[in-house]
């Protein structure tokens, strides 16, 4: 009783921890009062001036369109790697690639922020491109350490999938682009669309790889919000923050419940089958 | 216990004609991963309308030769011969041969018809046709019903039969099975192995299967190769490796037997005598053994031909005939499992059909047997 006791506070203990904070962000976002720490009255005005503020919906536009072009660059660059390393075998330089692969994962921003702006200002001065930097470097940037995300994903994933799976495909009269656009994958699709979100996640999220390399005109929503801190955060960064955290958990609430159906289904279909195969008593 | 081979002799056998090609021949074909060789320089010759199984323990090379054969693995030494066409550099996608895979690798996402129909839509063969083919191999393979499942959807002994169906609808000379019954229980699987049978007679492919389950090959198959370490120990029918193994290896692994130590004493071209200290007795064998007199040698009895009897049977000369004591009966039902210590201290496995009911069992434990067989039981084995 007395443990049950111990394991149901640290339960809550953890909850809060993780979820008060939100909570709270959440009840300001709905504050009258200027002031983010004193409670001056329940108010959507914060939202209506959201939906005024040109600098932060412009900002939170480009983040959106960053993490986009990132995520879908980073899933055709980190599918082809996650394959190399689980398909290719043993061929010269999969250590070293492997271990390349997966550097920038513990690589500091700092680090990939400074480099990268080194680099594309040595770009520019040879050759004349990237002219500025801007849209175009932020996604780059990105781009480069979320595949690395995505690689180590899919590779996983294709590492536990039945390899017998394509060369039954082959078997049959497949040749290899076929077989990975028709076998291999719709089952590594999973994969994918995780590997998508998570990029999406990783470059919306970012501020410090974001800073090194943006231009003028192209602040990202997590650099305003950090900038703006410095002069007082204003209570619609907390009605923007609400509204983003509404629109991800029903995401997660509607993929759930698609997920549990999906199993369900699929248990019923095992029953099924199951069933049918026991021969029925003779009455 | 291993069951004889029930194939009827409907067709000659080829492997005796030499007028006769093979359909696939293998030559000296070595398989090296680094520093592991798993096929050791093995050459063997299969032909047309065989039903040839590759049968070994785990690590014998029996699968990676087959998958040699399919295209998935090249040869480190050596040459593939399918239909006289040297198989170097072909990619599996162009060769006359389809595979099952042991773990019938059907595509998840795709339904049980759409499975069967992938190698025809490879091909590019007209969506009319690919229907009735379809169609027609499910039907043959009993699952018409349950065209438009997934693979998830159907139960062990289904998911079989789709791959089965799978592999074969495209209509290939020369079929490659990877332990086609492993993964169904031991009823499903004996009723499979007649029913592959019938459909190999009835298609005329050519099957190789690769099984571990020596049962299986010898109710299946019209030739065995025996696999260890990655060299064919001995090739022959199910009766030939049974009751002529070459080597010990071989007769240890198909069936039980009993193995004698003994020195030949007498190498005549009509009879062997072979003294033999273990089974306490001389063993007469009624037909010449090429071997130095002298020499050392195994026999090996196997337990179905060892008589058991209570009195010497008359005419007993005391050659091929031991004394001991039963020490253990494992009841089997259908037949009895003696374990016999002899007087020589050496144990016996003998086994005896129960053609009586067990309450009259007329020998029992710690009973005194005299173990007698005939001279033709005897196999002498020179490796």
């Amino acid at each position: 009783m007395k443990r049950l006791g111990f394991l149901a506070w640290a339960l809550w203990f953890g909850y809060a921890f993780l979820y008060v904070p939100i909570a709270l962000l959440v009840v300001y976002s709905f504050n009258e009062s200027r002031l983010v720490t004193v409670w001056g009255g329940f108010s959507t005005k914060w939202y209506a001036e959201l939906f005024n503020n040109d600098q932060l919906l412009s900002a939170a536009g480009l983040s959106l369109q960053v993490a986009a072009m990132t995520a879908t660059a980073s899933v055709v660059l980190g599918t082809i790697a996650g394959l190399a390393l689980a398909r290719f075998g043993r061929f010269r330089g999969r250590t070293l690639f492997g271990g390349m692969i997966t550097a920038p994962l513990v690589m500091p921003e700092v680090i990939t922020g400074l480099s990268l702006l080194l680099l594309f200002v040595a770009l520019e001065q040879l050759t004349g491109w990237p002219d500025g930097r801007g849209i175009t470097t932020i996604t780059i940037a990105h781009t480069t350490f979320t595949m690395a995300y995505v690689a180590v994903i899919v590779q996983s994933r294709l590492v536990s999938m039945d390899e017998s799976l394509e060369e039954a495909a082959m078997d049959l009269g497949a040749r290899p682009a076929k077989v990975f656009f028709v076998i291999t994958l719709p089952l590594i699709a999973p994969a994918i669309v995780s590997g998508w979100l998570l990029a999406f996640t990783l470059s919306l999220d970012d501020v410090v790889v974001a800073s090194f390399v943006s231009g003028p005109g192209s602040t990202t929503l997590p650099m305003v919000i950090f900038s703006s801190v410095k002069f007082g955060i204003s209570p619609q960064i907390n009605a923007l923050a609400t509204l983003m955290m509404l629109v991800v958990s029903t995401g997660i609430f509607i993929a759930s419940l698609v997920m549990a159906r999906q199993h369900r289904q699929k248990q019923r279909d095992e029953q099924m089958a199951v069933q049918e195969t026991v021969p029925r008593p003779l009455r | 216990m291993a069951v004889q081979p029930i194939r009827k002799p409907t067709r000659l056998e080829p492997w005796q004609d030499p007028a006769q090609t093979p359909y696939v021949r293998i030559e000296k074909v070595t398989k090296a991963f680094g520093d592991f060789v798993a096929v050791d320089d093995v050459s063997l010759s299969i032909y047309r309308g065989e039903f040839f199984a590759l049968l070994g323990g785990s690590g014998s090379g029996k699968t990676t030769l087959l998958r040699m054969l399919a295209g998935f693995e090249t040869p480190t030494e050596g040459k593939i011969y399918i239909d006289g066409v040297d198989m170097a550099g072909i990619p599996p996608y162009e060769r006359p041969v389809n595979m099952m895979f042991q773990s019938y690798a059907l595509f998840p996402h795709m339904s049980v018809e759409q499975n069967v129909a992938f190698g025809l839509r490879q091909d590019g063969v007209p969506k009319g046709e690919i229907r009735e083919r379809v169609a027609e191999m499910l039907d043959l393979v009993q699952l018409g019903r349950f065209a438009k499942r997934k693979p998830h959807q159907l139960s062990g002994g289904q998911r079989q039969r789709v791959a089965l169906a799978r592999s074969l609808v495209k209509r290939p000379k020369l079929l490659l099975l990877d332990e086609p019954l492993g993964a169904l229980d031991k009823r499903l699987r004996e009723q499979t192995q007649f029913e592959l049978v019938n459909l190999q007679e009835k298609l005329g492919v050519t099957f190789i299967v690769v099984t571990h389950d020596q049962e299986e090959a010898m109710t299946m198959s019209s030739r065995i190769a025996v696999m260890n370490h990655g060299v064919i120990a001995q090739v022959g029918t199910p009766t030939e490796i049974y009751e002529y193994p070459q080597s010990r290896f071989v007769a240890e692994f198909i069936g039980s037997v009993n193995m004698f130590e003994g020195r030949v004493v007498e190498d005549e071209a009509d009879h062997v005598l072979i003294r033999s200290e273990e089974a306490g007795c001389n063993l007469y064998i009624d037909h010449g053994v090429s071997g130095p007199e002298g020499a050392t040698v195994a026999v090996a009895v196997r337990p179905e031909k060892i008589a058991l009897s209570k009195e010497p049977p008359p005419g007993a000369d005391g050659r091929n005939m031991a004394r001991g004591i039963v020490r253990e009966i494992a009841y089997l039902g259908d037949v009895s499992i003696y374990l016999v210590e002899l007087n020589t201290g050496k144990t016996v496995r003998v086994t005896a059909p129960n053609l009586t009911r067990r309450t009259e069992m007329p020998i029992t434990w710690d009973d005194s047997v005299y173990l007698t067989w005939q001279p033709f039981a005897n196999v002498v084995l020179t490796q």
